[in-house]
């Protein structure tokens, strides 16, 4: 049985509807992230859980239990907030012990545990400090050792790394993860940041207008989008609009172009598809003399973009004058430079296919 | 000295003098014992006048009054209204505002009138003045509060305490009013400089305040009447000293000096 449970939960405020019958299940220990853009719903779910926000209806089930109607200080919920949330009348020290007084814990047990967390979370030695003599990374160390001072069946964590710069939001995650899970804790995550979700997650669930569009684990995200909208979100994807024209042997046309995909057999010819391609797998080559290889994408390099360890490659179709994207490796990009024709392939297992979408 | 500088001297003179010379004015003839000698004369008959002590003890046992009951009415009716009601902002705003519109003899009727029909042990008492000095506050001391909540993120910290188990009481007094020392402060002092100078409604409703005594002493002794006034000076001086420097031990370190890494 799942740990953490929303069971149809709808939320609406006024016309817009944040959530829209939401089904989620998390198990216990299990790190869980919920991805998204902004205004996907992702934040009032997690509100939910925390008691913050009613539903309209629905249930919020926490080890079997329905907690709906409890009052977010009676959840047992540690939360870790995007926005600085450090009691500023406090030390770093008695903001941890905090949650432990308001469970008159003796003096003893709440110092012996608030300096077990700051030493968890590397602040030992900045336990007398005030909120403003912190760095923001500081401030989000101490916040996190005070949600998991009580002990909480679940820690809820709310964008938490956002208002960090690059270098300690990679840092500071990767600490996030090491504690979950020498914990062990339950853990809710909302982010909007992709490479965060799919970097520490267990499992994953990309929402879109208050509603999930897929939950899986992170490989399964990248490497198997159940709809146009994860493969969109989640990384860079080309999407080809093809039609199948022979379903048996796995072959669709674009631009005027016939090329193989697998995931196509069983597919009726004429049928409109969509194929999804990501640019590292990708395979370019120049073409100076003219020459078409089969199965393969034709087109002029439009832009190149140096990424560090990959270059990526903007590549006009030629045929339908759609921009197609491949990463190679930076060492070998030096031929590709803007004008350049080349041929772009890939191996049929490559492609993933769906349906492709009503025109909007 | 570059001419710039001059130019600011020359100001800051102008200004000093524009305070201190009817100050200075004010303290020479409060000394004045006759026409050629000085002395403390007025100082010391003032000061041994009891009706001075009992006139500054009753006004500065209402100010303590007025600023516990408008605090304690005023700083939960403020956090609710930024926290759970922010479009009546502007309707707390209006309303704060109306006692500058309405004349305080308007005021002191509608007072009397309004709280007839209450027991005889307030309203026969000084506590309908207080009633009314809160709602003469009422503007500068929400409007204080107000800064003060502004300049805090209550919805994160409420939640953060709530989340770790904290009731609404504990929320308020435990993380959000110690957080609003300065803005407290000021209220709370603000409050007390308005108790202490307000004359309408103390003599309209017949109590010898502070400043009802100063306008007597006024009326009936030239150089005590200078005197008092600079005593009553001093008084609020010292209050406002005690904001300045509360404000500046307790707002000073609420400056982030960490960076965001």
């Amino acid at each position: 049985m799942a740990y953490v449970e929303l069971q149809d939960v709808r939320k609406a405020f006024g016309p817009v509807v944040a959530l829209d019958d939401l089904r989620l299940e998390v198990q216990a220990g299990e790190f869980f992230s919920m991805l998204g853009p902004s205004g996907c719903g992702k934040t009032t779910a997690l509100r939910i859980v925390a008691g913050f926000e009613s539903p309209d209806r629905g249930r919020v089930v926490i080890d079997g239990k329905d907690i709906t109607g409890v009052p977010p200080n009676r959840r047992d919920m540690g939360m870790v907030f995007q926005a600085y949330s450090l009691f500023p009348n406090m030390t770093a020290r008695q903001n941890v012990e905090f949650g432990l007084q308001m469970r008159k814990r003796p003096p003893e047990e709440r110092a012996r545990r608030a300096g077990e967390l700051l030493e968890l979370v590397g602040l030992a030695a900045q336990g007398d400090r005030y909120p403003y003599q912190l760095s923001g990374g500081q401030q989000q160390r101490v916040a996190l050792a005070r949600a998991l001072a009580i002990e909480p069946r679940v820690l809820l964590l709310d964008e938490p790394l956002s208002a960090l710069d690059a270098r300690v939001r990679v840092q500071l995650r990767e600490e996030i993860r090491r504690i979950q899970t020498r914990l062990g804790i339950t853990s809710l995550y909302v982010t909007h940041d992709q490479e965060e979700a799919l970097s520490i997650s267990d499992r994953v669930a990309v929402m879109s207008a208050g509603r999930i569009e897929q939950v899986a684990t992170p490989p399964e995200i990248y490497g198997a989008p159940a709809t146009p909208f994860v493969a969109e979100f989640v990384g860079t994807m080309n999407r080809l609009e093809a039609t199948v024209v022979d379903g048996e042997r796995g072959r669709v046309s674009y631009a005027g172009r016939e090329i193989g995909a697998d995931a196509v057999r069983g597919r009726r010819s004429g049928e409109r598809v969509l194929v999804l391609i990501r640019p590292e797998a990708m395979a370019v080559e120049a073409l100076p003399d003219g020459g078409v290889p089969e199965g393969s994408l034709v087109g002029r390099v439009a832009a190149q973009v140096f990424l560090g360890a990959v270059t990526r490659l903007k590549i006009e179709t030629e045929g339908s004058g759609e921009l197609l994207t491949a990463d190679l490796p930076s060492t070998g990009a030096s031929g590709f430079q803007a004008g350049t024709r080349v041929a772009a392939r890939f191996t049929p297992d490559v492609p993933r296919v769906l349906d492709l979408p009503p025109a909007r | 000295m570059r001419r710039g500088s001059w130019r600011s001297a020359l100001w800051l003179v102008l200004g000093a003098g524009y305070f201190l010379v009817p100050l200075l004015a004010t303290a020479q003839f409060s000394l004045k014992v006759t026409r050629e000698s000085y002395g403390l004369d007025a100082y010391r008959r003032i000061l041994a006048d009891p009706l001075f002590r009992e006139s500054l003890l009753f006004s500065f046992r209402l100010a303590v009054y007025t600023i516990v009951l408008a605090l304690a009415l005023l700083v939960p009716t403020a956090y609710w209204v930024h926290l759970k009601l922010p479009r009546l902002r502007p309707a707390i705003e209006f309303l704060s505002v109306l006692p500058f519109v309405v004349p305080p003899i308007v005021l002191v009727v509608g007072l009397l009138r309004g709280f007839r029909w209450t027991p005889n042990w307030f309203y026969g008492g000084y506590l309908i003045l207080v009633a009314g000095y809160v709602v003469l506050a009422f503007p500068y001391a929400y409007r204080a509060l107000d800064a003060g909540l502004r300049a805090l993120d209550i919805h994160t910290l409420t939640e953060a305490a709530q989340s770790l188990g904290a009731n609404w009481t504990t929320v308020l007094l435990r993380v959000i009013i110690p957080n609003l020392r300065t803005a407290l402060l000021s209220a709370a002092f603000l409050t007390l400089a308005i108790v202490m100078g307000e004359f309408t409604m103390g003599v309209l409703m017949q109590f010898t305040t502070f400043a009802v005594y100063i306008n007597y002493v006024g009326e009936t002794q030239a150089t005590g009447a200078a005197a008092l006034s600079l005593i009553s000076f001093g008084i609020t001086w010292l209050a406002m000293l005690g904001i300045l420097l509360v404000g500046r031990r307790i707002g000073g370190r609420q400056v982030q000096i960490g960076g965001t890494h």
